[in-house]
């Protein structure tokens, strides 16, 4: 039984990534290095306006007053920072009204990854923003959106047609002083994506960006800034995949949302970064900062985060919960296999009165890999009536990688209840004979019991997405899903 | 006639702010006088120490386990320093008696640090078992010391143990043979009294052989209201199918400081059992770093403290489980008002190799006003697969439906809430496995949380002086 189980594991655990391909688009590149040069370089290709090339310099200024934080529970190779490329686009500049006109190649990539653009497009009305290495190369729905006064665009796009919307809430939320990794995305950032919701406005499509690392030996800087004005709605999913690369690539990300009065934001993303082989060689660095914050009364912002790729995370979506009976919401199912090291969790500031806030993560570990939940829940002073409540729970599978929680209450005031739940345990062997009992195989039965375990976080997930994220939880834990 | 420590080559005073630099220095002056009567190889485990303490210094809020407490406004005293053994033969009962009437135990006093002894300061009993001075100890059964001596202290990753270990002079020596079981519980009483600061680095070394059983009760108390700083080690060593029980009451003044670093080794099938309960203390930083070395091990710790004003409260527990089929338990409540605060900072370490271990660890807490703190960090790092592993941690206050039910039943609100706060606190005090004490702490308990409860209860000479006042202790009769 025991030892069938382990070889079950092991099958299931050892499949190679599927996604790993390599799409061939001529790059613009800018020279290996980071120094005040390749910033100019960047903000000229970009022609940004000044602010933007201030705003760089400023926070790379500062990114070299700063040391690599260490405190993470992962390992891995210093990084070298002037070794890497801190700009390349496909060279290609398009401008597409239509996906006809988008390179037959790329539409190939996304048809790999079996969610082809044009599907999507009839998949329950989602407006697609691809992004491929840094540059937007495709827009869809534009009219729709446009129509509701929606502002949906590349950053790059907003900066030239909405500067004064990036220029008043850019580094609101993520300030280029946060911490390392935000001041050198801050600094560098190439593209991302701009969302503007006008009061009032209930966005009629469900917002959706893919991005991909492409090119070997660069660094993806991505930067997502999400306004939703008093009284507005929109549910915005990010998903990303990477080809198989040999040296490890560096994404370090900034995303900001910031809830007005009564607004409500909702923010899903599946994270498939190519994780390196079963030895732990390559993979993507995923260092990213994300960050809401709930300004007006009555505000929510939810998170739902599927991450299996990667191989090191260093991701802690968090909430600043300013509105009094404001609310934030956190979802997280990670899944780490092979010599992954995830140390992911969230952060829930209150501030405002009778706030509340949910954490509900899932960690499941298998091969040798380490999957940490790091997570602060902070009640001020003023915080009054504010509550909380976490749970996090790990699932061991096989004997040789790790599950941790590092959970951190601060309270500060009498009237708030913050309560943290945690369990840590390997697939129940009484669970694994009821389901195999009744003629289900071990494969199945283990499918079923990881399935369930993440049920309650990947409900929670748009239905566009949630058949992603089942096919990436079953292509991580092979076999055992779906 | 007052005590008054004389000025002596022995003594110095020492300005804080370079207070680590002082100490070392003062090593270097007084090295004869500290190394004193300690065997070769604890002095070789307190160089190594000292080399720790010099590199490290004092514990800082950067480190992880220091983030909420902060030593330095407490090391900003002119504290007196005293390396002469001041360890005697007085009768203790003339200054101090523990008031747990009941409580037949063996009675061990330390003052100030040092040892204090009726008769010898060295007792052997019948069945073999060892209680005394740890610097006699060394002299007399050094084969023993030196096996146990330093071997749980990890001076490595706790700074406070190191400076303790770089300055041991003595402390409680315990050794109960193989097969041993102490009938009676052994009783620690820790006083501080004295006219100036003081710094204190008391060490205890307890030893149950395989088989054996024992009862430690281990009180801290102050007898004036001056501010001293305490800093002890003691190293509980769990031999084979040991059974040892730790009950640890804190009682002492606004103005008191304590770290206590508590390391406890534990063997195969061992039992360890621990309680502390904090009733009073400006500033109280526990430290408890169990390793569980072999299989089959149980470790239970229980932790209680009830705090108010502004005293600071902080319970680091730290189980290592390196050893299959080991069950760990921790539980620790607290009721903070003002403007207290507490920590707990817990983390459970299963190994790779440690299968089927099961580790519970919870943490709650009650604050009574928007000023209390509460920081809770309770932490898991597994590495083993085959684990039943649970964290739980709330901060939150009475329950008011709870409330609503007495309060409709006709108790005031006053009444109501402190019926409340007792049975949340019931939780922890009943699992005190000694009758006796768990009456009388229950009675502290419940006096405490109705705010009846000075330092001066705890002492049986009951001065007539309604005030809790300085207490002197006459040295002419001693």
């Amino acid at each position: 039984m025991e030892n069938e189980s382990n070889k079950i594991l092991e099958e299931v655990t050892g499949s190679e990534y599927k996604y790993g391909f390599y799409t061939d688009i001529e790059m613009d590149q800018a020279p290996p290095g980071l120094t005040e040069d390749t910033i100019r370089f960047i903000s000229a290709k970009k022609k940004e306006p000044d602010f933007m090339l201030e705003f760089r310099l400023k926070a790379f200024r500062h990114w070299q007053t700063l040391k690599e934080p260490e405190w993470a529970h992962v390992k891995y190779p210093r990084i070298k920072y002037q070794d890497l490329i801190y700009y390349s686009a496909p060279r290609k500049q398009p401008k597409y009204d239509s996906l006809d006109e988008v390179d037959p190649e790329l539409l190939e990539t996304f048809e790999k990854l079996g969610i082809p653009l044009d599907e999507q497009k009839a998949l329950a009305g989602v407006a697609v923003d691809a992004v491929m290495d840094s540059v937007s190369v495709g827009s869809t729905f534009k009219k729709t959106l446009e129509e509701h006064g929606v502002i949906f665009c590349s950053f790059s796009e907003a900066l030239q047609k909405h500067p004064e919307l990036i220029k008043k809430h850019m580094g609101s939320v993520v300030p280029y002083r946060d911490n390392f990794f935000a001041a050198l995305n801050s600094a560098v950032f190439s593209d991302g994506s701009f969302a503007y919701i006008p009061k009032g406005v209930r966005c009629p499509l469900e917002l959706s960006t893919y991005f991909r690392i492409n090119a070997a030996n660069t660094g993806q800087f991505e930067r997502t800034l999400i306004v939703a004005e008093e009284g507005s709605y929109v549910s915005y999913m990010e998903g990303c995949t990477a080809p198989v690369r040999d040296e490890n690539q560096l994404h370090a990300a900034i995303v900001e949302i910031i809830a007005h009065k009564d607004a409500e934001v909702k923010y899903s993303t599946v994270q498939n970064w190519w994780p390196g082989d079963k030895e732990g060689k390559g993979g993507v660095y995923n260092f990213v900062t994300k960050r809401g914050i709930c300004e007006g009364e009555n505000a929510k912002i939810s998170w739902t985060q599927v991450e299996t790729g990667s191989a090191v995370t260093w991701k802690y979506p968090s909430l600043v919960l300013k509105g009094d009976n404001s609310a934030g919401e956190f979802y997280s199912v990670a899944v780490t296999n092979n010599m992954q090291q995830a140390d992911t969790g969230t952060k829930m500031i209150h501030l405002g009165k009778n706030t509340r806030s949910t954490i509900i993560s899932k960690g499941i570990s298998a091969g040798r890999s380490n999957n940490s939940y790091r997570g602060l829940v902070k009640t001020t002073r003023n915080a009054e009536n504010a509550r909380n409540f976490s749970q996090c729970d790990s699932l061991l599978l096989g004997d040789q990688c790790g599950a941790h929680t590092f959970p951190y209450l601060d309270v500060g005031n009498r009237s708030s209840i913050v309560e943290h739940e945690a369990t840590t345990s390997k697939i129940s062997e009484d669970q694994l004979f009821y389901c195999m009992q009744r003629g289900i195989d071990m494969e199945g039965a283990i499918g079923l019991i990881v399935n369930g375990y993440a049920k309650e976080v990947l409900s929670k997930l748009p239905m566009e997405f949630a058949v992603e994220a089942q096919k990436l939880l079953s292509i991580s834990l092979e076999g055992s899903v779906g | 006639m007052v005590y008054k420590p004389e000025a002596s080559d022995h003594m110095d005073t020492i300005q804080t702010t370079l207070i680590k630099d002082r100490l070392l220095d003062l090593f270097e002056k007084q090295q004869e006088a500290i190394r004193g009567s300690a065997t070769p190889m604890v002095n070789r485990i307190r160089q190594h120490a000292l080399s720790r303490f010099r590199k490290n210094g004092f514990p800082t809020p950067q480190l992880e386990n220091w983030r909420f407490t902060d030593l330095k406004p407490l090391l900003n005293t002119e504290f007196v320093f005293d390396f002469s053994n001041k360890s005697r033969s007085m009768d203790i009962e003339k200054i101090f008696t523990c008031d747990v009437y009941d409580l037949d135990t063996f009675s061990i006093t330390l003052l100030n640090g040092w040892f204090v002894y009726k008769n010898a300061p060295l007792t052997k009993l019948t069945n073999g078992t060892i209680i005394g001075s740890l610097a006699k100890a060394m002299e007399v059964y050094p084969e023993l010391t030196d096996q146990y001596f330093g071997r749980a202290a990890k001076v490595e990753q706790h700074e406070m143990a190191a400076l303790n270990t770089a300055f041991v002079q003595d402390g409680l020596f315990i050794h109960v043979p193989d097969g041993v079981e102490v009938e009676k519980p052994i009783q620690l009483i820790n006083i501080v009294n004295a006219e100036h600061p003081v710094f204190l680095q008391p060490r205890h070394l307890v030893i149950a052989g395989k088989n054996s059983k024992m009862t430690l009760v281990h009180c801290d108390h102050s007898l004036t209201h001056n501010v001293s700083f305490t800093n002890t080690v003691m190293e509980i060593f769990a031999e084979e199918n040991a059974t040892v029980e730790h009950y640890k009451i804190q009682n002492k003044g606004r103005n008191s400081a304590l770290v206590t670093n508590n390391f406890i080794h534990q063997k195969k099938s061992s039992n360890v059992y621990t309680n502390m309960v904090t009733l009073n203390g400006g500033f109280t930083k526990n430290i408890l770093d169990i390793t569980l070395s072999e299989p089959e091990c149980q470790s239970e710790h229980y932790g209680l403290y009830l705090v108010d004003s502004n005293q600071h409260v902080d319970n680091q527990v730290y189980i290592d489980h390196a050893a299959p089929d080991c069950h760990s338990n921790q539980l620790y409540k607290g009721i903070l008002d003002d403007e207290a605060r507490a920590v707990f900072s817990g983390k459970v370490l299963v190994r790779r190799n440690a299968q089927r271990t099961v580790a519970h660890q919870n943490n709650k807490n009650i604050l009574l006003t928007d000023d209390a703190k509460a920081n809770t960090q309770p932490h898991l790092e597994i590495y083993a697969d085959d684990v039943k592993c649970s964290h739980g941690a709330t901060v939150g206050q009475l329950d008011p439906e709870a409330m609503f039910y007495l309060r409709s039943r006709g108790l005031c609100e006053r009444t109501a809430r402190q019926l409340m706060m007792i049975a949340f606190a019931g939780e922890v005090v009943s699992k005190i496995n000694i009758e006796a004490l768990q009456e009388r702490i229950q009675h502290l308990v419940e006096k405490r949380l109705k705010g009846e409860l000075s330092i001066c209860d705890q002492c049986v000479l009951h001065c007539n002086s309604k005030e809790p006042t300085t207490f002197n202790i006459d040295m002419s009769k001693i």
